[in-house]
């Protein structure tokens, strides 16, 4: 299974991005393999408005079928929603940790936002 | 004729000026109109205490997708710069709030699967207060469309009135919005360093604009000396200077007009009147 | 790390003066202006500029003439009206006050001559002052996107204050309740609202109130220049309890707020001692002890 971590640097050991929609790197791993590769999300960076629909669109053509965030706006959560991407909450502090929480079943799945979308 | 009451920094007395000139324009038997177009915080109503007529909501134009037209071929949302459309596994999610009603995915739409339906972003109230038509916007707490509602309450402007619009404080997009076509804009500000700095920015703003302008000083006996400095190194006209007296401070703080609670003053603004219809 | 939202809704009650006040009261904080629309807290901050870059906040379009075939297309399809016709035979312009940056015409020139690129609408500041580094802005004149500058400042504020182990951040807000004031509040911890004891201020205070309820963040008062109008002053109290606001305090009405700012100094440093000094000091005291 193909899961998405937002994180601040480029591999499994970096720190989790606790932002969704500005969190700057997507680290895509594959839970059967461990293998994983990383994908530039630093466009949405500059975004002036939606930075998490253009995340949660990003995560979807990964290919993806669950991601992992600290937090997440509601604009967000529709659109992962609408690509039926199941979303995760984790406060790990790196990629891994986050990763090793989810196949251990220690993460529950949200359909809610945690937090206010807009700008932030 | 339009007129604009604007200001870089909030809190000068715009509100104060324009409701007033609007009184003793409305006492001398002339037609005039007051449009709230300070639609974050419209206080208008506080002081003119107007008897509402009629109120309309405010509405933009959102998208709508007929999905048994749509296509999946995705334009609808590249052409949108705001994430308002998005394409996805066969659905298509719109978010209303994001929209700023280009029409650029209606137009884009090889199918014509997508139309726009009319969403409310605030309310426009009309009615009278004495002898002063009284128009005032009401954004929806939550609401971002500042500009829009703006523009939906100067189509209730009067050509046959002098129209005096009271703007939103600062110098962007809403200001522009209430300030960009007036015939004439008076800038409000008070003689301190945060009222200089706003003023200097404002001031830029209406040249930028290229509208006529001159200066109101409220709280004139505060502060220092260098926003009349400042007027006078430029040349802009002082046309209304309103000291700082308590008795103004108590008759705004519940509501009351300064022309009919400290008649006092009521000249100023008689005076600031005579000085506008001179430019007309 | 707490972030402190500095708010009024309406203008002119006191919130950047107050803001200034806990800037110099704080031990350990940082300080953010958001108020970009008309930033003045560097008047008495006087920041020392160590990092300005260009803040792009959108796009915009541009028709190049020599591509321009006068089809006249994009008049047709542009809603805000910001494609000038020209008269008699010049050339077809944009308004840049007018365009909305939404792309429209660019997308659909058949000469695809309209560019459609990033432009820059200010500069966004790193500072040091007296009390601690300092983030703000200056927004070009007629500029758009403060939301979203608004959003970059608080952002890198934020960056700063936990590179640097600060235990506040201090954020003077913008007025009004549109699209600049929800980009500073959101996922705030605590909002203070400004007020003052008139009607204006009074209806003001109840929708920004109801905004910042709306994104659930812990809400708190000062009523400025209580003494002004003591029944309002009283109303004002009220209404906030019955909306399970807290009155973390009331300020005296005195010119030495006028006196402070023009002297470029907070009322703490200006007036210490003073009434207006003590209200300050007491309000901070309440405020911090509600995190």
């Amino acid at each position: 299974m193909k899961i998405v971590i937002t994180a601040q640097g480029q591999d499994v050991s970096s720190p989790l991005d606790p932002r969704f929609g500005r969190a700057k790197w997507l680290v895509a791993v594959d839970t059967e393999t461990g293998g994983f590769e990383v994908h530039d999300n630093t466009v949405n960076l500059n975004a002036s408005s939606g930075a998490g629909i253009q995340t949660a669109q990003n995560v979807a053509r990964l290919g993806a079928q669950a991601v992992i965030t600290g937090n997440i706006g509601p604009n967000a959560v529709k659109t992962l929603d609408a690509a039926n991407v199941a979303v995760f909450l984790s406060k790990a502090s790196t990629v891994q940790e986050a990763v090793d929480a989810f196949k251990a079943g220690e993460l529950s799945e949200t359909r809610q936002a945690n937090v206010e979308g807009h700008w932030v | 004729m339009k007129i604009a009451i604007a200001s870089g920094k909030g809190g000068t007395g715009k509100t104060t000026i324009a409701t007033n000139l609007a009184f003793v324009i409305a006492e001398r038997g002339e037609p005039v109109q007051y449009l709230d177009c300070d639609v974050e915080e419209p206080n208008g109503h506080i002081f003119l205490r107007p008897d509402i007529r009629l109120t309309e909501p405010a509405t933009v134009a959102v998208p709508e997708v007929d999905l048994s037209r749509c296509s999946d071929c995705g334009k609808c949302g590249r052409i949108c710069q705001y994430s308002a459309i998005v394409p996805l596994n066969g659905k298509v999610l719109t978010f209303e709030q994001l929209c700023h009603s280009c029409g650029g995915c209606v137009l884009v739409c090889p199918q014509k699967a997508i139309r726009e339906k009319r969403k409310t972003i605030g309310y426009v109230d009309e009615g009278v207060s004495g002898g002063v038509m009284f128009v005032q916007g009401r954004l929806e707490i939550g609401d971002v469309r500042t500009p829009a509602l703006i523009r939906q309450v100067k189509r209730k402007i009067d050509s046959q009135a002098v129209a005096i619009m009271d703007a939103p404080p600062g110098t962007t997009c809403p200001v522009i919005e209430a300030v960009r076509d007036e015939d004439f804009v008076l800038l409000v500000t008070e003689p301190t360093p945060f009222g200089l700095h706003d003023l200097k920015l404002a001031v830029e703003m209406v040249k930028k604009l290229k509208r006529a302008f001159a200066a109101v000083i409220n709280r004139s006996n505060i502060g220092d000396d260098r926003v009349h400095r400042y007027c006078r190194e430029e040349g802009i006209d002082i046309v209304m200077e309103l000291p700082d007296d308590r008795k103004i401070a108590e008759a705004y703080s519940s509501g009351r007009m300064i022309a009919e609670a400290v008649p006092d003053y009521k000249h100023c603004f008689e005076q600031l009147a005579h000085a506008l219809e001179v430019r007309k | 790390m707490k972030e402190l939202v500095i708010i009024s809704g309406k203008g002119g009650t006191g919130k950047t003066s107050i803001t200034a006040a806990f800037a110099a009261l704080a031990d350990n904080a940082v300080v953010a202006d958001c108020d970009v629309d008309a930033a003045d807290l560097h008047l008495v901050l006087a920041p020392h500029v160590m990092q300005t870059q260009d803040f792009v906040g959108g796009k915009r379009a541009e028709i190049d003439p020599h591509r321009c075939t006068r089809c006249g297309l994009c008049v047709d399809v542009c809603r805000f009206d910001a494609v000038k016709r020209p008269h008699v035979d010049g050339d077809y312009c944009i308004d840049a006050i007018s365009c909305e940056g939404c792309g429209v015409c660019a997308a659909f020139c058949p000469q695809q001559a309209i560019a459609f690129e990033d432009c820059t609408n200010g500069q966004w500041f790193v500072s040091e002052t007296r009390f601690g580094p300092m983030v703000h802005a200056a927004l070009g004149i007629a500029e758009e996107n403060s939301g979203k500058l608004v959003s970059l400042i608080r952002r890198e504020a934020r960056r700063i204050a936990e590179e640097e182990k600060k235990d506040l951040l201090i954020v003077d807000g913008s007025p009004g309740i549109g699209c600049p004031v929800i980009a500073s509040i959101t996922g705030a911890d605590m909002v203070l609202i400004v007020t003052e004891p008139t009607l204006s201020g009074m209806h003001d205070l109840g929708r920004v109130a109801q905004l910042a309820a709306n994104f659930s963040i812990p809400t708190r008062v000062c009523i400025n220049k209580a003494d002004l109008n003591p029944r309002i002053a009283q109303d004002i109290e009220n209404n906030a309890h019955k909306r399970g606001i807290g009155v973390a305090g009331r300020v005296r009405y005195t010119d030495a707020f006028t006196k402070a700012q023009i002297m470029q100094c907070s009322i703490v440093e200006y007036a210490d001692g003073a009434e207006a000094a003590e209200d300050t000091r007491n309000l901070w005291r309440n405020v911090t002890h509600g995190f």
